[in-house]
């Protein structure tokens, strides 16, 4: 009897501590959207959402340019990270000689723990510098900025994308060779399509990476909190404003900038839902 | 004719299909090499502008302008560390139980779980950062404190440690609960005195992967946990964190060669970490 009790007890406390995430996942939603709704309906959704102007000493908030500048270096850092980050996989996957692998494997495990402070303070003291030398201006820039992203998203593209190719039938790599196919054909032309799917959500899960990265955009991007003319100008992600003005920030412009990470938050989710759709079609 | 030509055809496409491995090839190493050479140059650049500079003065217990000594953060990682620990992997452990040991195929409770789960997952840490800010800090009034600042983590870090303990439930063979029920053992014994001990490598990686997680961290520390520079005497208090402390320190600008040296103690702790996780990881293995 005792036992039944608590084996019942217990099972009980595994179902709570199961439902914490949902209720965590509930709280954060709740609270974040509450408070950045409200702000949004205050300033008028247009004004903020597509608002070309971030003054928030005259009462101005316009987040459209920090939008458009997390997306240009969400996009740079995809064209930059993933024919880098897929090569390296298929490589690792097919063409690493074992003892190499041992080595290369543990330090792309390395690379995702590195904390994004340190690559940060490293493109301002490396990176930034040789961009100065190489195409003039400050060096903090989309460019720069895409670089970096780029290089701190690949260990995310390659062990995803890795496993992914794995996962493909020995038999289409084989069924390519027996037709003729040289090795790398075989493996780019006939497995890689196979495991797309992977490779998407490998993808996707880096574009959520890169957009949610901060301490290293607002080392190397410049922040200025207008839309970028070209790859070289300084440009402020939505990550880089939340962090940069919350430590001063009071009233309307504080809830701006709970409202720009309420914005930020929804392109997470929604780029999430992506992922999970993908990843169904591939379990499937 | 006709075969000639067909001969130079297979001839052409076969000396383009070489071109195209040639290239791929070439590519793939330049790649590789791109990769571990940036991974190389950081950890190379790090050191050696780092290691000239860690002072023993870097190591006293005060932190003043005059010497930013970083064990302070050290101590507040520390304890911001561990309680994060103590709040997400009693609850990370019992969730991946109750998801592998208990709850049935087909649960719609589970499919939720595991959505919010990775939804957690994929939030950034400055958006964490936030939420602890108007949840912790400000609406439960526990101010800038390392309390807040652990809270905020303990949610972050605890997708990975349910994460990495399912995964390492699931892999302990089902003839060990099925010896365990045949012996009379109810679900509870199983559970703590089968299914966990053999999982535990794993549990103890996905730790670890949390360790460094919460040590690198630091958008989502600044607005909870402060950026006090001093110990915390009490949870209730503000303290920063080791990567919150090199935060500063860039920030001011005065200070880049203590940067440089924190830099190199963050470094070493997350290698240190990275290797004890695949350590066990590998541990775990070979007991399969």
């Amino acid at each position: 009897m005792m036992q039944k009790v608590k084996e019942r007890a217990m099972m009980i406390l595994f179902l709570i501590a199961a439902c914490v995430s949902v209720l965590a996942v509930g709280i954060i939603c709740w609270f974040l959207l509450s408070n950045g709704l409200m702000t949004i309906g205050k300033i008028g959704p247009g004004e903020f959402l597509l608002g070309m102007e971030w003054r928030p000493s005259s009462g101005l908030y316009g987040i459209f340019p920090m939008i458009i500048g997390s997306i240009y270096v969400t996009v740079g850092a995809m064209v930059i990270g993933i024919p880098i980050g897929l090569l390296c996989a298929v490589f690792l996957a097919y063409f690493c000689p074992k003892k190499l692998y041992k080595v290369i494997k543990p330090a792309v495990d390395l690379m995702a723990g590195i904390p994004s402070i340190v690559y940060g303070f490293f493109g301002l003291v490396v990176i930034v510098p040789i961009m100065q030398n190489l195409v003039g201006g400050s060096g903090k820039s989309l460019l720069t900025a895409s670089i970096l992203l780029g290089v701190m998203i690949l260990p995310t593209i390659i062990s995803v994308s890795e496993s992914s190719i794995r996962a493909v039938p020995e038999s289409y790599y084989e069924g390519a060779l027996g037709l003729g196919a040289t090795k790398e054909r075989a493996v780019f032309f006939s497995v890689l399509p196979a495991a797309k799917s992977g490779i998407t959500a490998g993808i996707i899960l880096g574009i959520g990476r890169a957009i949610g990265e901060t301490m290293a955009v607002i080392m190397v991007a410049g922040n200025q909190p207008m839309l970028p003319e070209s790859l070289i100008s300084g440009v402020r992600t939505l990550t880089a404003n939340v962090v940069i003005e919350m430590g001063y920030a009071t009233g309307l412009h504080r809830e701006a900038l709970i409202a720009t990470a309420v914005v930020l938050f929804v392109m997470i989710l929604i780029i999430n839902l992506l992922f999970s759709l993908v990843k169904r079609r591939h379990a499937k | 004719m006709k075969k000639k030509a067909c001969a130079l055809v297979k001839k052409i496409s076969s000396n383009q299909q070489q071109i195209v491995s040639v290239i791929l090839r070439g590519l793939m190493l330049l790649s590789i090499f791109l990769t571990v050479g940036i991974l190389f140059s950081i950890l190379v650049y790090v050191l050696i502008k780092g290691i000239p500079h860690l002072t023993p003065e870097l190591f006293a217990w005060k932190y003043t302008t005059e010497n930013v000594s970083m064990m302070p953060a050290i101590i507040n990682t520390l304890m911001v560390t561990g309680l994060s620990l103590l709040i997400a992997v009693p609850v990370g452990i019992g969730a991946a139980i109750y998801l592998t040991e208990y709850a049935g195929r087909g649960n719609k409770l589970v499919s939720v779980i595991r959505i919010t789960a990775e939804t957690l997952s994929g939030i950034p840490s400055i958006v964490y950062g936030l939420f602890g800010f108007l949840f912790f800090v400000l609406r439960l009034h526990w101010n800038y404190s390392i309390l807040s600042g652990s809270f905020t983590l303990a949610i972050m870090i605890l997708p990975l440690i349910m994460r990495t303990t399912e995964e390492a439930l699931k892999a302990v063979p089902d003839s060990y609960r099925e010896g365990s029920f045949g012996l009379g053992a109810g679900r509870l014994r199983t559970v703590f005195r089968i299914t966990l001990p053999a999982a535990m490598p794993g549990v103890l990686s996905g730790i670890i992967l949390g360790i460094g997680r919460i040590t690198g961290e630091t958008a989502a520390l600044l607005y909870t946990a402060g950026t006090a520079a001093d110990i915390a005497s009490d949870v209730m208090q503000p303290g920063r964190t080791l990567a919150v402390h090199m935060y500063c320190l860039i920030n001011e600008g005065l200070y880049t060669n203590q940067a440089y040296a924190t830099a190199v103690v963050l470094l070493v702790m997350v290698v240190g970490i990275n290797a004890l996780s695949s350590f066990l990881v590998k541990k775990m293995g070979v007991k399969k």
